[in-house]
């Protein structure tokens, strides 16, 4: 039994449907994510990608569906889930500093009434480090660029210390520095064991920056390694006719038209 | 001036109003700050509208001006305009901010058939309920200040002990909810503090200016910083001011209204936080703009100099 638990997989997920009034933007959808891998949520606009994820999490209501994570409810086991959300999704005007948003990931296990102390601000501190933040700590978060805003989210996440990481499209819209920090960090998870899910729009750097890709258009398409899943004709699949794809200096690349 | 200042401190039934008035706008803007951050301004002015019927209900089922009773009417008639507001913006394609217009009138509306009705009725003359409109501190007695204060410790408390989850369900309810937080619990924690405060103040400010003490003094302290617990502190001494001038202001002169003195006080501290912060103040951005455009211009003339300078040596 005891086995069994530790071998339970990060994630495992079966038979998810989410409507919004009546449609379907998430159609049934089951799989199981291998432990200690970069997986990349792939698929067209409007395919429910960000809806698959927030579902996952509990923050959208599911109309049918099991979430189990590393073998329980993501209830129980919420202190070994990190979160990334969309950058636009707060409003970056609210008056605090990079560090303070870094510390939030600290609140889950602080509890209530008790405020972050020394040991919270180091941490937080370090993770900062970590994003090659540090130096903008105590910076108001407008004062931000969109890059830098989205590796104060990656350091609150990292904050959380968890072992199973929701990343809702970290690379929108970022700089290429912030692009080359996500990737350290991602590999840097990896090593440490980590799995990590990351909701991704760049078809060309998926082969690149990750092990195994979900392909979603409202139904899961495909699931498995990238080697085996990342091919054109299940693309195809994914995206319909709006694939087109291109050889690049003898290597094939896959570009959205 | 001087004279008058301490002839309102020399009268204890003043003294009493002008402290009663000063928690008050200490308490709504410390939990105003909130309300301002959520960007729920809007809510505020619903609740205090819908508080009218809640007050007259509370008077015609009694017959006696109480200030508890009237805090509790106006409490439920708040809860129960929350709850249209949202049943419409749930059951139809309405967005928020109509479903609060349509409802904050509504029980407006409500409110003052009932005041009118109660006007022309036999005990209702002397009721005083008029002043419940524009607000009257003058009218308040000693328990009402007890009330106030009542309301004001419990305010600021809530906003410190809380200040941590309030801040987090302000800022980001979405990562909230993900670490297992009680957002739904914790909003509507927030919703019932700022009825109390919105309740408790329809006395001195008014039920069509009260919402003004939440959110003015809210805005006027967003300039002055960029940390949370400053704000609140901002906000807590801006609302305290406004609250005191209108109640030392409305003792000038019979029937003078607090809560339109109370706002304008608020307004204008609003206005010279506007123009005169430092850093995010309208002047000081101006002066930061002529700045960085007289650098650039100096550089650009050196730069010229440089490249004339430049093609000067190469024709040579």
């Amino acid at each position: 039994m005891n086995m069994q638990a530790k071998q339970a997989p990060p994630l495992a997920v079966s038979g998810i449907t989410v409507a919004y009034q009546r449609k379907a933007v998430v159609e049934d959808v089951s799989f199981t994510l291998p432990e200690g891998k970069l997986v990349a949520l792939i698929g067209p606009n409007g395919a429910g990608k960000s809806t698959l994820l927030k579902a996952v999490l509990g923050l959208v209501p599911s109309v049918a569906g099991e979430v189990s994570i590393y073998g329980d409810s993501y209830k129980k086991m919420r202190d070994r889930v990190g979160y990334v959300p969309q950058r636009e999704s707060v409003d970056w005007d609210f008056p605090t500093d990079a560090l303070d948003v870094v510390m939030m990931g600290r609140y889950g296990r602080l509890g209530w009434i008790k405020r972050p102390g020394r040991r919270e601000k180091e941490l937080a501190m370090t993770t900062l480090d970590k994003v090659g933040m540090a130096e903008f700590a105590r910076r108001q978060i407008s004062q931000l660029s969109g890059g830098q805003q989205q590796r104060v989210f990656l350091a609150r996440a990292l904050a959380q210390e968890a072992d199973l990481y929701f990343m809702d499209e970290p690379f929108a819209g970022v700089d290429a520095a912030t692009e080359k920090a996500i990737i350290a960090l991602l590999g840097e998870l990896k090593r440490a064991g980590k799995t990590v899910l990351v909701v991704h729009h760049d078809l060309s750097t998926v082969e690149e920056y990750f092990d195994h890709v979900l392909l979603l258009n409202k139904k899961l398409i495909a699931e498995g390694p990238v080697e085996t899943t990342f091919t054109p004709e299940r693309l195809h699949e994914t995206y319909g006719g709006k694939l087109a794809i291109v050889s690049a200096d003898g290597r094939e690349t896959v570009v959205r038209q | 001036m001087l004279d008058w200042l301490i002839s309102l401190w020399s009268d204890p039934n003043t003294r009493w109003i002008l402290m009663g008035c000063t928690l008050l706008g200490l308490g709504s803007g410390v939990i105003g700050s909130f309300t301002f951050l959520r960007r729920e301004s809007l809510l505020g002015d619903t609740l205090a509208h819908a508080a009218l019927p809640g007050v007259c209900v509370a008077f015609m089922l009694h017959e006696v001006k109480s200030a508890g009773l009237f805090l509790a009417g106006a409490l439920l008639a708040g809860v129960a305009a929350v709850f249209c507001v949202s049943a419409i913006s749930r059951w139809s394609k309405i967005k928020p901010d109509a479903a609060m217009g349509i409802v904050l009138t509504f029980f407006f509306g409500i409110g003052t058939v009932m005041l009118t009705h109660i006007q022309h009725s036999g005990s209702g003359s002397q009721s005083g309920l008029d002043k419940y409109l524009f607000g009257q501190a003058a009218a308040m007695v000693t328990s009402d200040v007890y009330t106030l204060m009542g309301v004001s410790v419990l305010l600021i408390a809530a906003a410190m002990l809380l200040f941590k989850e309030f801040k987090l369900i302000s800022f980001d309810p979405g990562f909230a909810r993900g670490i297992g937080l009680p957002v739904a619990l914790l909003e509507h924690g927030l919703l019932i503090l700022t009825t109390v405060a919105v309740a408790a103040g329809i006395q001195a400010v008014g039920v069509v200016l009260v919402a003004a003490l939440l959110i003015t003094p809210a805005a006027a302290a967003r300039y002055w910083t960029d940390r949370l617990p400053a704000m609140l502190a901002f906000a807590g001494v801006f609302g305290a001011l406004s609250g005191a001038s209108g109640a030392a202001i409305s003792t000038l002169g019979e029937g003078i209204p607090t809560g339109p003195v109370t706002v304008l006080a608020a307004t204008l501290l609003f206005a010279v936080s506007l123009l005169l912060a430092p850093r995010r103040g309208l002047l000081s951005r101006a002066l930061r703009r002529r700045g960085l455009r007289a650098e650039y211009a100096r550089s650009a003339v050196q730069r010229s100099g440089a490249l004339e300078a430049a093609e000067g040596g190469e024709r040579r």
